[in-house]
């Protein structure tokens, strides 16, 4: 029998947050709220997923957004993750597959209580938006078989030859047109209108436009922003069911302001303990986080003086800094253009691409891989990216390994000796330029 | 011993089978690809690619699914991780170490994230080799799903036919088609005369038949299947006192061939599988008139085989295939052998095995690797539940 042990909690202790984090928790707290609150004020809950996320045609229909990864994680930050994971193996689960997964199927056998300590909504309706992830599909078969609700499938092509074809928009267009809307009309007894499409699509770019030049602020030096550990929390809204809303436009450009003034302050991030001392390493980092240790993870990184200017992560729910913007002009089109171009829909190669130029872009000191033992869509590869990247950039990358919410595979030693090692690399590094200079 | 119409004999024909099963250098691939040097050969992963197009180029579709038990994987591991399933990085050794280096071109059909990243990372390190990852819809309306995939099919007729240096047409489609709906038909042939008498096909033997079929021309190894079905039939084999088993969760990694043996030697017959899917991806014959693009995307979209990597849209209908399959083979249990950490089949399993229990069907459940070495376990899981059932079965 496994038995996992959670440390108890230290002495309680103050969390410095950003005005932004502080703000950020208020608008998840209330989405929690109105949806557990779904009995009383009879809205109905369309579940779906962060990559491929149509949460502007999912508000046309006035339905409330539910995204069971967000679950997960929030059951990871709070350490419920390891007894729900344990839940879903004890009823047939197998301990090799993705734990977003069991994290989500053990919440619901015991329960299904959210982070606001009420229960979760069954939902009216499953959006399987098949984007990036092969898991998702089996995910959201197993909740139709628990919840025997309307399931809807929009199958989002893989980008293998790194380019979006006429095909592969047509195709997508015509299932939104034919199948995703009709039945989400059926559902919600709402009628579909386009203009009001497009209107949360113009709220979506606003707001993209804002998160852009946040993420990209860290091109400065020091970076006011980790883009990693604190762009999990920057991306929370537009990842989540805030996208094309007045909250996430609001939401945005405070934080931009905020990361604004850090710059003309020359501050780098806010971290838990406070603003980060002296940024000495700059990180690109793949892959997603661990959560069920989160605040320990970051520890190990700002406690060294690293920051990370880049990640990945940060694009599973959508590339905007490339260039993408949700197009009011061309509703439909838009949604599976950006489907298409999540991340984890992208090739190796084009994932290659993308971390060398933020190498280079962002004038970091090399990469970092968090290998995560769920995910085979970001996983797999991962090792020949880390090479690749290394013979084109010049620069050390190297490799950890976690998991997302199953506490099991976090190990807290080996990770901290791992990135002390790799610290001390990029030392070498950094000393051998200075020699041949 | 048993002679075929020709007069092989059924050691000779399994001797044969057991050869191209073992020559993990594919000699014949090699040895059809050089007696013309206009010939390509273009490789493809489990589970299914339709093989006609591939064949109408004039091309030899080269069925690659793992090393097996007997590649020692040098290279293959560098590249993954330890909670990866094998099938990659035996198919990486296999590219690296040279034994597939006269592919001309290698197609990833969509079945994972795996398989899937696969296909990214050939591209980076075989840059000389054709690459594609073959989507297939998800979506099985005919003007939606079936469009998407014509478009699909069209692109890679169009690039096989670059490859060649001469389009494809749709004759030599047409063409094509039908020798596969021949080889179709009697693989189809081999598992109903195995359900119905597994003493005299047992399952590793028809396992080699097939498999042959990922490495020789079709109208080869459709002349293989024929033979072997005429010997056997003419052959009487002791019959043991067996339970009949449908397999299942071993349409990717296969599992090595003693894992085959094994299960029977411990009292199951397989009475049917889901090994080497491509096979019989399709369930009815593509018609031969009309547009032939438009023939192979409505039977994948209405008349092909299920499976986990295949999307489901009816609730109802989900895991059914799988009693339909217990129930025209007249087996009496579900062997659920699953790849160490492959997704699809170990995230589909316990949603068929619900609809298992309410059919009260019994099954078992274990997992295996490629190169898994041990059968002792897996003999004894399998030789418990075939007493169960002949214990505690109704029948």
């Amino acid at each position: 029998m496994t038995i996992i042990v959670t440390p108890k909690a230290g002495p309680a202790k103050d969390i410095e947050k950003d005005a932004s984090m502080v703000k950020q928790k208020e608008m998840m707290a209330a989405h929690y709220d109105r949806l557990t609150n779904v009995p009383q004020t009879g809205e109905k809950v369309c579940a779906t997923f962060v990559p491929g996320n149509l949460n502007e045609l999912i508000m046309c229909f006035d339905l409330v957004n539910n995204l069971p990864e967000v679950n997960a994680i929030q059951s990871g930050l709070r350490r419920q993750s390891g007894a729900y994971v344990l839940e879903a193996e004890k009823i047939g689960h197998s301990e090799d597959v993705c734990t977003y997964v069991k994290s989500d199927i053990g919440m619901m056998a015991k329960g299904n209580i959210g982070p606001n300590g009420k229960k979760m909504p069954d939902p009216d309706v499953l959006l399987l938006s098949y984007t990036g992830c092969f898991t998702f599909m089996k995910w959201f078969e197993l909740l139709r078989e628990q919840y025997k609700c309307e399931t809807i499938m929009l199958h989002t092509p893989y980008m293998g030859d790194g380019k979006i074809t006429k095909n592969m928009t047509d195709y997508m267009v015509k299932q939104l047109k034919e199948e995703v809307i009709p039945k989400l009309e059926r559902v919600s007894g709402v009628k579909f209108d386009i203009d009001r499409l497009r209107e949360n699509l113009k709220k979506s770019a606003r707001a993209e436009d804002d998160l852009v030049r946040v993420l990209q602020s860290a091109k400065h030096k020091p970076s006011p922003i980790d883009a990693y550990f604190g762009g999990i929390y920057y991306i929370g809204p537009i990842f989540g069911a805030f996208r094309g809303t007045d909250d996430a436009i609001d939401y945005y450009s405070f934080l931009r302001a905020e990361v604004e003034e850090r710059i003309a302050a020359g501050k780098g991030p806010v971290t838990p303990d406070g603003d980060m001392g002296k940024e000495k390493y700059r990180l690109v980092v793949e892959g997603p986080p661990n959560y069920t240790n989160f605040r320990q993870f970051w520890k190990m990184f700002y406690d060294e003086g690293a920051v990370v200017v880049a990640s990945t992560y940060s694009k599973v729910g959508g590339v905007y800094d490339l260039g993408f913007r949700h197009d009011p002009d061309k509703p439909l089109e838009t949604l599976a253009e950006y489907c298409l171009g999540v991340y984890t829909n992208r090739s190796l190669p084009m994932r290659i691409d993308m971390i060398a130029n933020y190498l280079n872009e962002y004038e970091a000191d090399g990469l970092l891989i968090n290998s995560i033992k769920s995910c085979n869509s970001f996983s797999a590869g991962q090792l020949l990216i880390m090479r690749e990247v290394e013979k084109r950039t010049g620069k050390p990358a190297a490799f950890i390994e976690s998991d997302l919410v199953d506490p099991r595979y976090f190990s807290a030693a080996n990770i901290k000796n791992r990135l002390e090692s790799y610290f001390q690399m990029i030392e070498q590094k950094r000393a051998g330029g200075r020699a041949a200079a | 011993m048993a002679t075929s119409l020709n007069g092989s004999k059924t050691s000779d024909i399994v001797a044969r089978a057991q050869a191209l099963f073992d020559d993990l250098s594919f000699t014949s691939a090699r040895q059809w690809k050089a007696a013309d040097p206009s010939r390509k050969v273009v490789g493809y992963l489990p589970i299914y690619v339709p093989r006609e197009i591939i064949h109408a180029a004039g091309f030899l579709p080269l069925g690659i699914v793992g090393g097996g038990d007997q590649l020692e994987v040098i290279h293959g591991d560098a590249y993954y991780q330890s909670y990866i399933c094998r099938i990659p990085r035996s198919t990486i050794e296999l590219g690296v170490s040279g034994r597939i280096d006269f592919v001309d071109g290698m197609l990833f059909p969509s079945i994972c994230d795996v398989i899937r990243n696969l296909s990214g990372m050939w591209k980076m390190m075989f840059p000389n080799v054709y690459v594609r990852y073959f989507d297939v819809p998800q979506n099985y309306r005919d003007d939606i799903g079936g469009s998407y995939y014509v478009n699909e099919l069209a692109e890679l007729m169009h690039d096989l036919g670059k490859l060649r240096g001469k389009p494809i047409t749709d004759d030599e489609l047409r063409n094509s088609i039908a020798i596969y709906n021949e080889n179709r038909r009697l693989v189809r042939e081999l598992y109903e005369f195995r359900a119905e008498r597994p003493w005299q096909a047992p399952a590793a033997e028809a396992y080699l038949v097939l498999r042959a079929g990922l490495v020789l021309q079709v109208e080869e190894h459709s002349a293989m299947i024929r033979d072997y079905l005429a010997a056997v039939r003419n052959e009487e084999r002791p019959r043991r006192d067996n339970c009949r088993v449908v397999l299942t969760g071993v349409f990717c990694e296969q599992p090595p061939l003693n894992l085959i043996k094994s299960i029977e030697l411990a009292g199951c017959y397989v009475v049917d599988d889901d090994l080497l899917l491509v096979t019989r991806w399709l369930t009815a014959d593509v018609p031969t008139e009309g547009k032939p693009l438009e023939n192979l995307a409505r039977t994948f979209l209405h008349q092909s085989e299920s499976t986990a990597a295949k999307y489901e849209p009816d609730l109802k209908e989900k895991g059914q295939h799988l009693v339909r399959a217990v129930r025209r083979s007249r087996a009496e249990g579900v062997i659920f052998a699953c790849p160490s950490f492959c997704d699809p089949a170990l995230l589909e399993r316990p949603m068929l095995q619900h609809v298992l229990k309410d059919a009260e069907i019994p099954y078992i459940a274990f997992k295996y690797a490629e190169n898994s070495g041990q059968m002792q376990p897996i003999r004894e899981q399998a030789g418990t539940f075939a007493d169960s059932i002949k214990l505690w079965s109704g029948a």
